[in-house]
């Protein structure tokens, strides 16, 4: 059997690594070249060197979107784990109507960030209509329009990562502790949180890597209104390519960086939180 | 051995699907197709239903047509156009989008398409090689509805003494009248004078690129400065006819001012085809956009223009604002044969018979070329006063100062400052002040 495996790896694999080949590493690689050239189309350019890079900080666009979207990841890794650890914790306690509360919490998800983002738009309009202002007013508007959106579409779906984790607990392990005379704090403190470890490692890598490439809710809630004050990286990056003559291989060069960025931020991350899971 | 076999197979299937597809596609590219890229949606149904069928018709040629949606045609032509498959006709919106797509554009030269243009200095050329035709001239100033203006001309409380609209020569005497006319809104039955001024993403062209023409080409005037020609920087001299009219617009709207943000072009022409606002600023082809609402209450008779108004000093002779953005190339990277086709589809369009009874009544254009008699000229009522304003005696029509403008940047900063202005987060001097920098930087990026 395991012979028989290695024999025909490479055979079914093939599919796979080619949809991976076409659909990933070749745009990747073509995306890394272009950005050291100055090109209208991708198939024309011409070989310019760093230069595109020098451009990328002519004006403080790409570092004011970096900014913001680091404010909107740090407080919405925050409240959409906190938010859905709190669902999970709830939703494990075999109250009546589990299953059908944890449907409605993931349902959100299922809905495309475009369609998401036009819908709270809407509604934050409707809200902010009572005092003569829309959504657009004003860049805090759009801020916290953002992060409520997506702590209403990813609450449901971490909430699903902790709950599989906090059912994974050993029950031995909750009544030895009950025993030993755990109360509720020490419980969570000392058993629930180092057992759901990897729950935590995974939301938190999720939530951060949602937050930082975010692209098609800022799109539709904002479009980065008023004046670019909630223009997120992604979407400053496709407007540099596709919205200004002449800027193509500025936008590849900053979408470059962008990749590094966050491979950085999330491998850091994911070192930080391994360290700290246990064996049960 | 089964399991061997089994895989075998598999392997062939796959071989041959992928050799089929390849067989599929070279039998597409083989048929008789232009690809025509279209800019303007709103006569995107046109090209699909009506004039498609009929080219195929007579020549046997398909023509395929793809619009891109409301204000993302560059980004959509630059996909397109790297697709094995690229369009063979498509849209350039003058000097600054020509230097985009020259890399791509073939020599029109010795197409009939161009031949049959009256004024061949209209055309954008480089380097001696013509580049893009024209094909729609249009016109752009204030849309009013002439019933709303005659009950406000009837009222006997009126504070004005002029008796009709068109009487409204400069700007003095537009904000009189449309200040009074706020003041009397619920007798005149609307809920504001002009219709929403559009500031939501992608809806602010009316203001950044078309309001703004009128103090830039009066800039532009007194410095001598040619239409086409390179402007490195600008005074905005004109800055405070600017606000002049924008706050005349904000003060006297439908939509109270801190919502405009969420209105839409298309919201200010419902509003304006339902009655509930008396003007609106826009060109002859927002025509469909009135005639076509569902519960439209506009009469075609009572649909008049009126220049821009600023309070400019000599306003009273300018007309309305006439140019245009619409030239066509032909993609250099096409087969001969294609490019051939694409230059008979055009000239089809606009010369024969069958072709100029849909480009006057389908598509509504106001044409630069010597095949259209005076009795072709289209019929809805916006292109008519387009065409009765041009031939005014004593005024002259305003041009299209707005291709100097130098990126699209410059427009989207100078709209969102707008924005900002209308909401109170900016001045008017700062608003002033992002025009001319951000003017300075753009000049210096692209050139």
């Amino acid at each position: 059997m395991q012979k028989s495996i290695q024999k025909y790896f490479a055979l079914f694999a093939l599919p796979g690594l080619l949809c991976f080949a076409i659909a990933f590493l070749v745009p990747m690689v073509m995306g890394v070249v272009l950005s050291f050239f100055k090109f209208s189309t991708v198939t024309d350019g011409t070989f310019i060197g760093l230069e595109n890079y020098r451009r990328i900080f002519i004006n403080n666009d790409f570092t004011s979107a970096l900014w913001f979207t680091i404010q909107f990841t740090i407080v919405s890794v925050i409240t959409i784990n906190l938010g859905a650890f709190f669902l999970a914790l709830l939703l494990t306690r075999e109250i009546k109507g589990t299953n059908l509360f944890r449907t409605i919490f993931f349902m959100p998800n299922l809905i495309g960030g475009i369609v998401l983002g036009w819908i709270w738009q809407v509604i934050i309009n409707g809200v902010l209509l009572k005092s003569g202002v829309t959504i657009v007013s004003d860049p805090k508007y759009g801020f916290w329009g953002l992060v409520v959106l997506m702590n209403w579409q990813n609450i449901g779906y971490m909430m699903v990562i902790y709950i599989a984790g906090i059912q994974n607990i050993p029950h031995d392990l909750i009544e030895a502790a009950q025993i030993d005379g755990a109360g509720k704090i020490t419980m969570l403190k000392s058993v629930i949180l180092p057992s759901i470890m990897p729950s935590i490692t995974i939301c938190s890598f999720l939530t951060l890597t949602n937050g930082f490439k975010l692209f098609d809710q800022n799109l539709a809630l904002t479009a980065g209104d008023p004046g670019k004050q909630t223009e997120m990286l992604a979407l400053n990056i496709f407007n540099t390519f596709y919205g200004r003559t002449g800027f193509e291989g500025v936008g590849q060069a900053k979408a470059v960086l962008f990749t590094i960025l966050v491979a950085l931020i999330a491998l850091t991350q994911l070192r930080l939180t391994r360290s700290k899971e246990v064996e049960a | 051995m089964k399991k061997h076999l089994l895989v075998v197979l598999m392997i062939v299937s796959l071989v041959m699907s992928t050799a089929l597809f390849a067989a599929g596609s070279k039998e597409a590219a083989a048929e008789k197709e232009v690809y025509f890229l279209n800019f303007k949606p709103e006569i995107a149904d046109v090209y699909e239903t009506k004039i498609a069928p009929a080219f195929e018709a007579e020549t046997g040629i398909k023509l395929k047509v793809v619009t891109a949606a409301s204000g993302t045609y560059a980004q959509t032509l630059k996909s397109e156009i790297a697709k094995s498959n690229p369009p063979v006709i498509f849209q350039t919106n003058g000097p600054v989008g020509m230097k985009e797509s020259k890399g791509y554009s073939a020599d029109l030269t010795n197409t009939g398409f161009y031949k049959i243009l009256s004024d061949k200095s209209m055309a954008l050329t480089d380097e001696g090689k013509v580049l893009a035709v024209p094909y729609a001239v249009e016109g752009y100033g204030i849309i009013y509805n002439d019933a709303i203006m005659r009950k406000y001309f009837a009222l006997s409380s009126k504070a004005v003494s002029i008796n009709s609209a068109d009487e409204i020569r400069n700007f003095a005497t537009l904000k009189a009248v449309v200040e009074d006319m706020t003041k009397h809104k619920s007798e005149l039955g609307i809920q504001g004078v002009f219709a929403s001024t559009s500031l939501s993403a992608g809806n602010q062209w009316r203001w950044q690129t078309h309001l703004v023409n009128v103090p830039l080409h009066f800039e532009l005037r007194d410095a001598n400065i040619a239409a086409g020609s390179k402007v490195p920087e600008i005074k905005f001299t004109y800055s405070a006819n600017m606000k002049n009219i924008w706050d005349l617009y904000l003060n006297n709207s439908t939509t109270a001012v801190g919502l405009l943000g969420s209105k839409s072009v298309d919201d200010s022409m419902a509003e304006f085809a339902l009655g509930q606002a008396a003007m609106v600023q826009n060109g002859n082809w927002g025509a469909s956009q009135i005639l076509g609402v569902k519960g439209n209450k506009v009469a075609d008779a009572d649909i008049k223009f009126l220049p821009i108004y600023t309070g400019i000093a000599g306003e009273e002779k300018s007309g309305l604002n006439v140019g245009t953005e619409n030239y066509l190339c032909i993609n250099s990277n096409a087969s001969a044969e294609q490019q051939a086709m694409a230059d008979q589809f055009l000239t089809w369009l606009f010369s024969s018979d069958t072709g100029k009874q849909f480009v006057k009544n389908d598509l509504m254009f106001i044409t630069p070329f010597n095949t259209f008699k005076d009795d072709e000229l289209p019929t809805d009522p916006l292109a008519k006063e387009v065409i009765r304003w041009m031939n005014q005696p004593g005024v002259t029509s305003v041009p299209w100062a707005f291709s100097v403008i130098p990126s699209e940047e410059w427009k989207n900063q100078f709209g969102a400052a707008l924005a900002e202005y209308s909401v109170e987060k900016k001045t008017w001097a700062q608003v002033e002040s992002v025009a001319v920098e951000a003017w300075k930087t753009e000049y210096a990026l692209t050139n």
